[in-house]
Order: structure tokens, then sequence, then C-alpha cells
């Protein structure tokens, strides 16, 4: 064949060959197809890892009633049974190492999300007991007189 | 010069070969067709919503946000509380301020820029609160539109992104029916609810179940027929949200109206 011919073929060639050897060093070796098909399963496999691997920062009742039993038959006896402890403490994440304390959130923006007053009799939120933020003693922070842990209980002055 | 009838043939032939699909000439893999088969695995995590119970603390959105840093004041969130009010008149009001963060406090609907509406007790038919979250559809078309294989469905039903492939085309946002997605404000890649893969797969549950005190969210396996949850899904009258889309989302409600899209 002339070498007309075969120079741009050569170097066609050669872009080719370049590509598949640029993509064989770029693309990771676990992407590909994987169990749900070429449609949704089209992924690098490693990045499941990477999601599993999370920390995990809400560790959930089961992990603080093993020091604070005292707290947790408290406000399992009341009202509350049913709010985790982190929702006003915090997450807990690597305490009592890291942090050493958590903060508490005593913000009345905090009790009123289910305490201010909404009355839809067609939802579970009419049946809650609520005031209206506007006027119920605004200077205030709520537990100055309900106790979270047990809303039926006196304050401890 | 070409005559007819060899044009005619070799137009024959050309026609032939375009209709042969590019998948024909590919190699069979028994592998492959397995692995497209659904089913071989164990899990598929399903999300199980009772809007009877939910009070619009948005207690879960909060504990979602921070478990998953998703900057907490940014208007961007993984799972948000919707309020739908009906009053007598027919019109529907639906709000979410910043996804209900912080929760629902005052019975003034939200309008954005414009006032908040005020809507008299007694004109209220029906008032109600619905969480919303990704729907982990089992034809997810978020992932269809995906140009570089960033996000995917693993094998027990959760569709990831993968933070280090997506370029940020936006396709996904643009493509899932129910807005679940956005860009993460921080890492700049698409965002979504994965169901807290990170706690499911160490045997939590995700951070919105633990979260919610009135038992209004669960998360369960539908593969496991004495998995409470699955029990519900398949005795009681659940509803999914945009049926008619196709996508077969794995969110179950009870209790839904047929004003909640």
């Amino acid at each position: 064949m002339k070498n007309h011919v075969l120079r741009p073929l050569f170097l066609v060639i050669g872009v080719v060959l370049l590509f598949l050897a640029a993509r064989t060093v770029l693309v990771p070796a676990d992407f590909g197809v994987h169990e749900r098909g070429y449609m949704y399963g089209w992924y690098r496999k490693g990045n499941e890892a990477e999601w599993k691997a999370v920390k995990v920062k809400y560790k959930t009742v089961a992990y603080c009633k093993e020091c604070h039993r005292d707290k947790y038959d408290d406000i399992k006896s009341s009202p509350h049974a049913n709010i985790e402890c982190e929702n006003c403490h915090g997450p807990a994440l690597g305490h009592p190492d890291d942090p050493p304390t958590l903060s508490i959130d005593r913000r009345r923006e905090h009790c009123i999300r289910c305490h201010a007053r909404l009355p839809y009799k067609t939802s579970g939120r009419g049946d809650i007991r609520g005031i209206n933020p506007l006027t119920h003693h605004v200077e205030a922070e709520c537990t100055m007189c309900h106790y979270p842990h047990n809303p039926k209980r006196e304050v401890k002055k | 010069m070409i005559n007819r009838r060899d044009f005619c043939k070799k137009a024959l032939l050309v026609a032939g070969g375009l209709a042969i699909p590019l998948t024909a000439l590919e190699i069979f893999n028994p592998r492959r067709l397995r692995a497209e088969k659904s089913g071989s695995g164990k899990v598929r995590w399903v999300f199980l919503v009772d809007t009877h119970k939910c009070v619009g603390c948005g207690l879960c959105v909060r504990a979602c946000k921070i478990e998953n840093e998703v900057p907490y004041d940014a208007n961007v969130t993984r799972t948000w509380v919707e309020r739908y009010v009906v009053t007598k008149d027919g019109k529907i009001h639906v709000d979410s301020p910043k996804g209900a963060l912080d929760g629902f406090t005052s019975t003034k609907i939200d309008q954005g820029a414009e006032h908040p509406l005020e809507i008299r007790n007694e004109d209220i038919d029906k008032a109600f609160f619905v969480p919303k979250l990704c729907n982990q559809c089992d034809n997810p078309p978020c992932v269809q539109v995906c140009p570089v294989g960033a996000t995917y469905q693993t094998e027990d039903g959760v569709v990831l992104v993968d933070r280090s492939w997506c370029i940020g085309c936006g396709y996904c946002i643009m493509g899932c029916p129910y807005g679940v997605r956005f860009f993460h404000p921080v890492h700049r890649v698409a965002e979504k609810c994965n169901f807290c893969y990170h706690r499911i797969s160490k045997g939590m549950k995700s951070a919105c179940v633990d979260a919610c005190p009135f038992g209004a969210r669960r998360i369960g396996n539908i593969k496991d027929p004495n998995d409470p949850v699955t029990k519900i899904i398949m005795t009681e009258r659940v509803a999914i949200l945009k049926e008619e889309y196709g996508t077969k989302p794995q969110v179950f409600y009870l209790g839904l109206s047929r004003e909640v899209k």
C-alpha cells in the first residue's frame, strides 16, 4: 500500500493504543458491571466500602444506658420514654473519650418542636399538650419549670 | 461505474449490517446474566412511613443532617417533612420551612418570599405531616441518567453516589421525580439519602428512624418474611409515591392522602 495511506493509518492506531493504555491506568480495576446489571450496577465497587466506613455519630439509647442507667430508668417511666437521649444531648460520637462532655439543648425552640400547639385534629400533633410559644413565659427556658426527663414530676429546685 | 444490481446488493448488505445491534456482538457472559436476575441477595432494604404518627417535630431531619454531615443551616437536606393543610374552600396548602429542620412551631404556612399565610382553625378540613426521603427505587431513573457511573444501586437495593467519581453534571438531580437529590455544598457533588448505609450495614437503624419518638419511620428487609416492616407492607394497606412513573419506589406509606404528591 502507498505511504500516504499507511501514515495516517499508523497515526489512528497509535491514538487508539494510547487511549486504551490511558484507560487501563485511569479506570480502577473494580470499576465495571456489578450485581444490579449494566443499567443500575455500573460503578466502582470499592465505593460501597467507603460508604460503609462512614463514622456512626448517633449511638442510640442502648449505648447511653450502659453508663447512665439511672437516667435511662428515669425517662423510661415518663411520657417522654420514646425520646432518644441524643435528641437533646447531641450525638454521642466517641463519648466519654471524645468528647468528654455532651452539650444539652435546652432552647425553647427544641421543646416547641412538639409542644407548640397546633390544633390539627386529623394528625397526632393535635393530641400533644402544647403552648403558644409567643405568649407562654417568653423569657424563660422550659426546663426552669418542667423536668424534661419526666414532665409529670415537679422540677428539682 | 456501479450498476443497479450491485447498488441494490450493497445497500441491502449495509442495511443488514446496521440492523445488527452492538450487543449481538458481545460474547455471552453467564455471570453477568445471573447478576442481572434480581433476587440473588438476601437483603432488600425498604422503608415504612406512618403518616398517622408523624407530628412534624423535625427531629428526624436534625439527626439526619448531623449524622450525614450535611451543613446544618444550608437549605438542603436528605430527608424533610411536609405539612399539608386542606381548607374548607378546597385549597391545599403545603409547606416545609427549611425541610422542617426545626419542626413546625406555628400554624402559619410558609410561602417563601411572600408573607406567611395564617389559616384559621375553623377553616381546616384536614391537616397532617408527611416525611419524605429517597425512595431507593427498583428502577432508579437517577442512576440511568448518570453518564459516568458515579451513582449506582447496590445488591441490597440502596442507591449510592461515588463522591470521587461524580462530575457534578446534575443530570441525576433533574432526573429524580421525587426531588430528593441536591448538590452537597461542601463536597460539590450530587448528594442523597442512602438509608444511612453505614448504619444499616452494621445492623443499626438509620438515624432518622432512631430519632423519631413517635415510631412514624421504620426500616426493614423486604426479603425477610419475619421482619415486622415486611409483615406490615404485605398485610396492611400501603401506598407509594408517584406510582405512575414506574420507578417502583421502596418507601411505603401508611395513611397517605391523595393530596400528597
